[in-house]
C-alpha cells in the first residue's frame, strides 16, 4: 500500500487548505475545511455525492474562489483566481469528465493554452510529450485525433497535460470511474511513479478498495465538513477491514451526524418489515413464464459508445434483476433497447411471450414496458413544462386525458395533483415548471410516471444517482414495493451495495457482453467482483 | 458557342467574378472565424451594410480609399459589438440578436444615408487598380485576374494567412477549442469569452471590409440594402467550407462567377434574365447540402453560450 | 415569463416562484409589462436618435399615431396590412414552438403569392368567384408548404441545420418568383413585368363598407386556431416538447422526424396562405422584384409576443400602424420609413436584455429566448 513511501511528517506541506468555506445558493458546499497536502504522498478524498469533494477540487483548480479561508502553496497564501493562475502555481488537474478537444490531435491538445500571439512550437512540445510518456510508461501517437482514442488513452493525455509544466500538485477527480480494470492498473502504476518523483497527489473517489490501494492518507468529507481522516502511519498499520470500518464510520458515522445514522436505521427498519433480506422474500416460481426475455440482443451505436453484443436474459414477475458493471459497459444501450428507444441490430425481445422487437417506445409502453432514465433533466423531463405535463409526457394524445386530440387540462391537472399527493412530490403546484424542483423530487416525478398501474416491466438506470440519502432510500423502497406488486424490474447501478440490497439476481455487463448472472447471496459480492474485472464467467 | 469564348467575354466573366466574389470571400472568412469559435453570427449582413456605408462616407469625405477600407472594417466591428456584449458576455440567443443587428443596420444605414445625402446617390471616382508587374501583362488573365484593387490581392493573401493561423498558431487552437469544447479551453487557462469576443470582432471587421469593397470598389455608390443577402451567402460559404479557408475562396469564386455571368453574357450578346443565373449558386448549394448532409458541418458548441461549470 | 406560463391555460397562478400564489391579474400585468417595456424603451432610444438627426421625435410619433391609427383611412390601411403579417406570424409560431428556425418565410410567401396571382386570373372566367379564391388560397398554402419540404426533410433525416437551408430556399424562392413573373407569367399588356391582374371585383370580398378585405378574417382565425392547437391539443403539446427538449421527445417515443416535417409544413403553409391573401385581397397581381421582406419584421414581432397568439394580434396592430404612419411620415415629416426597422431592432435588443435580467432572478426556468437556442 505504499506505506514505506510516505515522507517524514516534518516536511512542510506543498499545499494547505485553511478553514475554507464555499457557499452556493441554498447550499453550504464546504464549511471550514482544512487539509495538508504533502510531496510524494497520495491524499485520498472520500465522501458521498454532494459531500464537497468536487467543490474542493474546483477551488484548488482556480475554477472557483473560496468565500472564506485561504489556500497556501509552499508556505505562502495564494489567490487562485483562474485556472491559468492555478497552473502557473504548479497545480495540475484531471477532471472527472475529460476536457480534451476531440477534433484536435494529442499534441495540439497538449499545446492548448499557450500565449495567443505565439506560433505553435511543435518540436519542443513533441520532445516534452515523449519525455512525459516515457516517465508515465505510456505510448501515444502525437498526431492521433483525440476523439479516436479510447477513454483510457484520453485520460493519459489528460494526465500528461496536467504535468505539462512540471506541476508539483496533481488533482484527480474520480479518475477511475470510466476505466477498465486494466486501465485502473495502468493508472496506479503511473501515479506510483509520480509519487516516487515527489509529486503531491490528490485523488477523489468513492470506492473504498481503490482508496486503500492508491492512498497514503485519507480524508473524509461529509456534508461539506471534514469528518476526519487517517494518517499515513495509522493507515499502513490497519487491515482492510479496520480501514473500511473507520471510513464508513466517518462517512456516515454514528455520533457525528444524523443522516448516516438515519440510513442505517432505515435499512434496519426495512429489513425488519420485509423479514430480513428483502430479495429473498420474493422468490419467483420456477415454472412461471418469464415476463421479459431478451434473446441474443445486439445494438449498434456511435463511435465511442459501448454497444451490446448478444445479450440474453430472462426476468419473471416480482423479480428484481440488478445490472452491475463499470459505467460505459453497455448499460445505457441495454436500458434503451428494452425501452424501445434504440433498435436492436440482432436478437429478439419478448414481453409476456409476445415479440415486441420491432415496436418502438409507444408499442413497448402499451406492452407495459417502462424506463426510468438516469438523465432526468437531459431526456427524462422537459424542464420548462409543468410537473403535470411531465407526468403525462409519455401518454400525450391518449384517452381519457385527450379526446380527439384535444387536451382535457382539468383532468391532467387533477390527475397530477393526485400523483403529487400519493408520491409525496414536493412542488408549489402541479403547474410549476419541473426544472424548479429538486433532484429528488424530479426523480419522484419519473417514478410516479413509470411505476404506474399498467407497468409490467420496468428498467431503472441509476435510480439513486445524485440523490441525497433520504431520497436514495425512498427510490430503493419504491423498487422493492413495485416488485412486491408483481412487476419485473431491472435495476442498473454502479453502486454494488445498493444492488445487493434490492436484487434477487445480479448480472454483470462487461464490454457490452453479459459476463454472467449471480444469485444474490453470501458469495455474490466476490463473484460479481470477479465478473466485473472481466475474469472468467461465474 | 465560340462567340462565348472571346477575350472580352472571358475578361468580363473572370474580372466580374473577382469583383463580385471578394465581398463574399471576406464575409465568408469572417463568418468562418466566428463559427470556428462556436458563434453563429447571423448578423454579418448588417455588419457588411454598416461597413459599406462607413467606407463610402469616409472615402467620399477624404478621397482616400485606404481610409475608406479602414472605416468600413471599423464600422463592421462596431456593428458586431451587440453580438459581443449580448451573446458572448450575457449569453443571449445568437440568432435573435443576429437578426436584430441585420434589421437595425438596414434601417440605420438607410436612415443615415437619407439624412446625409437626401435622395441623391453621389458616385466615387474609380478605385485605383494595381496591375501586378509581369503577371498583369499576360493576355486575358492579366486583365482578368491581375489588374485589381489592392484589397483584392490582400483578400486572397488573407486566405493563406488564415490557413496558417488556423493550423500553426495558438489562436487557431484556441478558436477550434472554443467551438468544439469550450470547457477544455477554459481548463487550459484561456478565457473562452475573450476568445469568442475577439473572433466576433474579427468577423465584424472582415465583413465590414467586404461591405466597404462592395460600395467603394464594386459599385462606387452607396445604396440602402445594397448587400442584398451577401452576408447570408457568406454564412453559407463558411458552413460549407467546414473550417477550411480555401473552400471559402472557391465558393466565393463560384458565387462571384454566377453573379458576373449575366453581365458577361450580355456583353456576348446573349440576354439571360439575371434571376435565372442568380439562382444557380443557390441550387448548387442546396444540392451540395443535400448530398453531404450526413456529415456534421458545424462545431458542437455552435450557438451555445458558455458559462463555466454549466457544461 | 416562461414559455410554460403562457402556453398552458390558467397558468397565471404558477408565476410565483415560491409557494406564495400571486393573483392571476398581477401575473397578466407583469406579462403585459414585459411586452410593453421593450417597446417603450425602443421608442425612447429611437426618439433620441431622431433628436440627434435633427427631427422632432414627438412630432414624428404624433404624426405616425394620427395617420396609422386615428384617421379612418389610415386605420383601414393598417388593419388591411395586418392580414399577411398575422398569417406569417401564426406560421412562425408553429415552427418556433417546435424549436425550428424557419427563416425562409420570404421565399415561401412570395412563391405562394405568385402561385395565387397566376391561378386566380386564369380560372376567374371558368369558375365561380368563391371557388376561384378558395383554389388560389389553397394552392398558395400548398406551394408554401412544398417550398419548406426540402429543409424539413434534411432536418428530420440528417439533422441538417435548418437556419441555413431555409435561408437558401428563401433566396431561391425569391429569384424563382421573379423568373416566373418575367419569363412565364408576364402579362404582355404591361410595361413593367407583372402577372395578369385579377379584377378588383374578383378579389377577396371587402368587409362591410371599408377597404379592408376578408383575408383579415382568415388571418385572425389562423392565429387564434394556432394558439388553440398549441395550448390545447396533443399535437401542439408534442411540438412544444420537441421544441423544449428534443432528447425528451425521443425518450417519450414521439416520432421526431414526422413532427419536424409536420411543423415545417404547417408553418410554411400558413406563411404561403399569407402570400395568397395579400395578392387576392390587395394587389391582384405580383410585380417583378416585389419583395416586402415581411420576415425580418415578423420574426422579431413573434418573439416579442413570446409566441403567444393573442399578443401577436396586438403587436401586429402596433407594427402595422407604425408602418402605415411611417410611410406617410416619410413624405410629410422627412423621416424615411426605414426608421421602423431601427425601432424593430431596438425592440429586439431590449427584449433580449429584459429576458436576461428576468433570467438572472433565482429559481427561474428557461425563457423563450433561452429555450429556442
Amino acid at each position: 500500500m505504499g506505506a514505506d513511501l510516505h515522507p517524514a511528517a516534518a516536511q512542510p506541506a506543498v499545499a494547505s487548505v485553511r478553514q475554507v468555506s464555499k457557499r452556493f445558493p441554498g447550499v453550504l458546499a464546504l464549511e471550514r475545511v482544512s487539509l495538508e497536502l504533502y510531496a510524494g504522498e497520495t491524499h485520498i478524498l472520500l465522501g458521498e455525492n454532494g459531500a464537497g469533494k468536487s467543490t474542493l477540487v474546483s477551488l484548488l483548480a482556480g475554477m472557483q474562489q473560496p468565500d472564506e479561508g485561504e489556500i497556501w502553496l509552499r508556505g505562502q497564501a495564494a489567490r487562485l483566481t483562474s485556472p491559468r493562475r492555478a497552473r502557473d502555481l504548479g497545480i495540475g488537474v484531471v477532471y472527472q469528465q475529460l476536457l480534451l478537444v476531440p477534433s484536435l490531435t494529442v499534441l495540439e491538445n497538449l499545446m492548448l493554452g499557450g500565449p495567443w500571439w505565439r506560433p505553435l512550437r511543435r518540436a519542443a512540445a513533441l520532445e516534452r510529450l515523449e519525455r512525459l510518456s516515457g516517465l508515465l510508461g505510456t505510448q501515444l501517437d502525437p498526431q492521433a485525433r483525440v476523439g479516436a482514442l479510447s477513454l483510457g488513452e484520453q485520460q493519459h493525455v489528460e494526465i500528461i497535460r496536467a504535468l505539462w509544466r512540471e506541476e508539483t500538485l496533481l488533482l484527480l477527480d474520480e479518475p477511475t470511474s470510466m476505466l477498465t480494470p486494466q486501465g485502473v492498473a495502468d493508472l496506479r502504476r503511473m501515479l506510483d511513479g509520480l509519487k516516487a518523483r515527489g509529486t503531491a497527489l490528490v485523488l477523489i473517489t468513492h470506492k473504498l478498495p481503490e482508496a486503500f490501494a492508491f492512498g497514503d492518507r485519507i480524508s473524509v468529507l461529509r456534508q461539506g465538513r471534514l469528518a476526519g481522516g487517517i494518517e499515513p502511519a495509522r493507515l499502513a498499520a490497519m487491515s482492510d477491514e479496520e480501514r473500511t470500518n473507520t471510513v464508513l464510520e466517518l462517512m456516515f458515522g454514528g455520533e457525528v451526524g444524523a443522516s448516516g445514522g438515519e440510513r442505517a436505521r432505515v435499512i434496519a427498519e426495512r429489513e425488519r418489515v420485509a423479514g430480513h433480506a428483502l430479495h429473498q422474500t420474493r422468490k419467483r416460481a420456477a415454472d412461471a413464464r418469464p415476463l421479459l426475455s431478451v434473446k441474443g440482443v445486439s445494438t449498434s451505436g456511435n463511435r465511442g459508445e459501448m454497444t451490446l453484443k448478444a445479450v440474453t436474459l430472462e426476468l419473471g414477475a416480482g423479480e428484481v434483476l440488478g445490472i452491475a458493471g463499470v459505467d460505459g459497459n453497455g448499460q445505457k444501450h441495454l436500458a434503451e433497447v428494452i425501452a424501445g428507444q434504440r433498435p436492436a441490430r440482432a436478437g429478439q425481445i419478448e414481453v409476456a411471450g409476445v415479440d415486441v422487437t420491432r415496436g418502438r417506445v409507444p408499442q413497448r409502453r402499451r406492452a407495459g414496458v417502462r424506463y426510468v432514465t438516469d438523465e432526468r433533466l437531459g431526456e427524462g423531463t422537459v424542464g420548462p413544462l409543468s410537473v403535470a405535463t411531465n407526468l403525462v409526457l409519455k401518454e400525450i394524445g391518449a384517452a381519457p386525458l385527450w379526446r380527439h386530440g384535444i387536451t382535457d387540462w382539468g383532468r391532467v391537472h387533477a390527475q397530477a395533483r393526485e400523483q403529487i399527493a400519493t408520491h409525496d412530490i414536493r412542488t408549489p403546484s402541479e403547474r410549476t415548471p419541473v426544472a424548479r424542483l429538486s433532484g429528488g423530487n424530479i426523480q419522484k416525478v419519473l417514478l410516479a410516471r413509470e411505476l404506474d398501474a399498467a407497468a409490467r416491466v420496468v428498467v431503472l438506470n441509476k435510480p439513486t444517482y445524485g440523490l441525497d440519502l433520504k431520497n436514495q432510500q425512498l427510490a430503493l423502497e419504491r423498487i422493492v414495493s413495485a416488485a412486491a406488486r408483481g412487476l419485473a424490474l431491472i435495476v442498473i447501478s454502479t453502486e454494488l451495495e445498493e444492488l445487493l440490497e434490492v436484487s434477487d439476481r445480479i448480472a454483470v455487463l462487461y464490454q457490452g457482453r453479459l459476463a454472467g448472472i449471480v444469485d444474490n447471496g453470501a458469495e455474490a459480492e466476490r463473484r460479481i467482483g470477479l465478473l466485473m474485472t472481466g475474469a472468467a464467467a461465474a | 458557342m465560340s462567340a462565348l469564348f472571346t477575350h472580352s467575354f472571358l475578361i468580363a466573366l473572370i474580372a466580374g467574378a473577382v469583383t463580385a466574389g471578394v465581398p463574399l470571400l471576406l464575409a465568408g472568412l469572417g463568418e468562418q472565424i466566428s463559427e470556428k469559435a462556436g458563434v453563429l453570427n447571423i448578423g454579418i449582413e448588417g455588419m457588411m451594410l454598416l461597413g459599406a456605408y462607413a467606407g463610402f462616407v469616409a472615402t467620399y469625405a477624404t478621397g482616400s480609399f485606404g481610409l475608406g477600407f479602414l472605416s468600413g472594417g471599423i464600422g463592421g466591428a462596431l456593428a458586431a459589438l451587440p453580438v459581443l456584449v449580448l451573446c458572448i458576455r450575457l449569453g443571449l440567443n445568437q440568432i435573435v440578436i443576429g437578426i436584430a443587428v441585420t434589421v437595425g443596420m438596414q434601417g440605420l444605414t438607410a436612415l443615415l444615408h437619407y439624412f446625409e445625402f437626401s435622395r441623391e446617390y453621389p458616385r466615387l471616382p474609380a478605385a485605383p487598380v494595381w496591375v501586378l508587374p509581369g503577371l498583369g501583362q499576360i493576355p486575358v488573365l492579366g486583365k482578368a485576374l491581375f489588374s485589381h484593387n489592392a484589397l483584392v490581392y490582400a483578400s486572397v493573401a488573407l486566405v493563406g494567412l488564415l490557413i496558417w493561423v488556423f493550423r500553426e498558431t495558438n489562436i487557431g487552437l484556441d478558436l477550434e477549442a472554443a467551438g468544439q469544447k469550450p470547457a477544455a479551453l477554459d481548463a487550459a487557462g484561456v478565457d473562452v469569452l475573450r476568445t469568442r469576443g475577439a473572433a466576433v470582432l474579427a468577423t465584424g471587421f472582415l465583413s465590414g471590409l467586404g461591405g466597404a469593397y462592395l460600395s467603394i470598389v464594386g459599385a462606387g455608390i452607396f445604396v440602402p440594402f445594397m448587400t442584398g443577402g451577401a452576408g447570408y451567402i457568406g454564412i453559407v460559404l463558411a458552413m460549407l467550407a467546414r473550417g477550411r479557408p480555401i473552400w471559402v475562396l472557391l465558393g466565393a469564386m463560384l458565387f462571384g462567377m454566377s453573379l458576373a455571368l449575366t453581365t458577361a453574357l450580355q456583353l456576348a450578346g446573349i440576354d439571360v434574365p439575371t434571376d435565372v443565373v442568380q439562382m444557380l449558386p443557390f441550387v448548387v448549394v442546396m444540392v451540395v447540402l443535400a448530398a453531404v448532409a450526413r456529415h456534421s458541418m458545424l462545431p458542437p458548441a455552435l450557438g451555445l453560450p458558455y458559462a463555466r461549470g454549466e457544461r | 415569463m416562461t414559455r410554460e406560463e403562457l402556453t398552458e391555460p390558467d397558468a397565471g397562478s404558477a408565476v410565483s416562484s415560491g409557494a406564495v400564489h400571486r393573483p392571476a391579474l398581477r401575473a397578466l400585468l407583469a406579462a403585459v409589462l414585459r411586452v410593453l417595456a421593450p417597446i417603450a424603451l425602443a421608442l425612447i432610444v429611437g426618439g433620441l436618435a431622431l433628436e440627434l438627426l435633427g427631427k422632432d421625435p414627438l412630432a414624428y410619433y404624433g404624426f405616425v399615431l394620427e395617420r396609422g391609427l386615428l384617421r379612418f383611412g389610415g386605420l383601414e390601411e393598417t388593419v388591411t396590412r395586418m392580414a399577411p403579417l398575422l398569417l406569417i406570424a401564426s406560421g412562425l409560431i408553429v415552427a418556433f414552438r417546435a424549436g425550428l428556425w424557419n427563416l425562409g418565410s420570404d421565399g415561401q410567401f412570395l412563391l405562394a403569392a405568385v402561385t395565387a396571382a397566376a391561378l386566380a386570373p386564369a380560372l376567374s372566367g371558368a369558375l365561380p368567384r368563391a371557388l376561384v379564391l378558395l383554389i388560389a388560397l389553397l394552392a398558395g398554402a400548398l406551394v408554401g408548404a412544398l417550398w419548406s419540404l426540402l429543409p424539413a426533410l434534411l432536418k428530420a433525416r440528417f439533422g441538417l441545420n435548418e437556419i441555413i437551408t431555409t435561408l437558401m430556399m428563401s433566396f431561391l424562392g425569391v429569384s424563382l418568383s421573379n423568373v416566373l413573373i418575367k419569363l412565364v407569367l408576364r402579362d404582355p399588356s404591361t410595361t413593367v413585368p407583372q402577372t395578369q391582374s385579377l379584377p378588383v371585383e374578383e378579389r377577396l370580398p371587402r368587409l362591410f363598407h371599408t377597404t379592408v378585405h376578408s383575408g383579415l378574417l382568415i388571418a385572425l382565425v389562423a392565429v387564434i386556431g394556432v394558439h388553440f392547437v398549441m395550448t390545447r391539443t396533443a399535437f401542439g403539446l408534442r411540438l412544444q416538447v420537441l421544441g423544449a427538449n428534443r432528447d425528451a421527445a425521443v425518450h417519450a417515443g414521439l416520432e421526431v422526424g414526422r413532427l419536424i416535417v409536420a411543423a415545417f409544413t404547417v408553418s410554411a403553409a400558413l406563411i404561403g396562405l399569407g402570400g395568397a391573401v395579400e395578392v387576392l385581397g390587395v394587389w391582384g397581381t405580383v410585380r417583378a422584384d416585389w419583395n416586402p421582406a415581411y420576415g425580418s419584421l415578423v420574426v422579431p414581432l413573434v418573439f416579442l409576443a413570446r409566441l403567444n397568439g393573442y399578443a401577436v394580434i396586438a403587436l401586429t396592430l402596433f407594427f402595422s400602424a407604425l408602418m402605415t404612419g411611417g410611410e406617410s411620415a416619410a413624405r410629410r415629416v422627412g423621416v424615411p420609413q426605414h426608421y421602423v426597422l431601427v425601432l424593430v431592432a431596438l425592440v429586439l435588443l431590449f427584449l433580449a436584455l429584459i429576458e436576461y435580467l428576468d433570467r438572472r432572478r433565482p429559481a427561474r426556468a428557461q425563457t423563450v429566448m433561452g429555450s429556442l437556442a
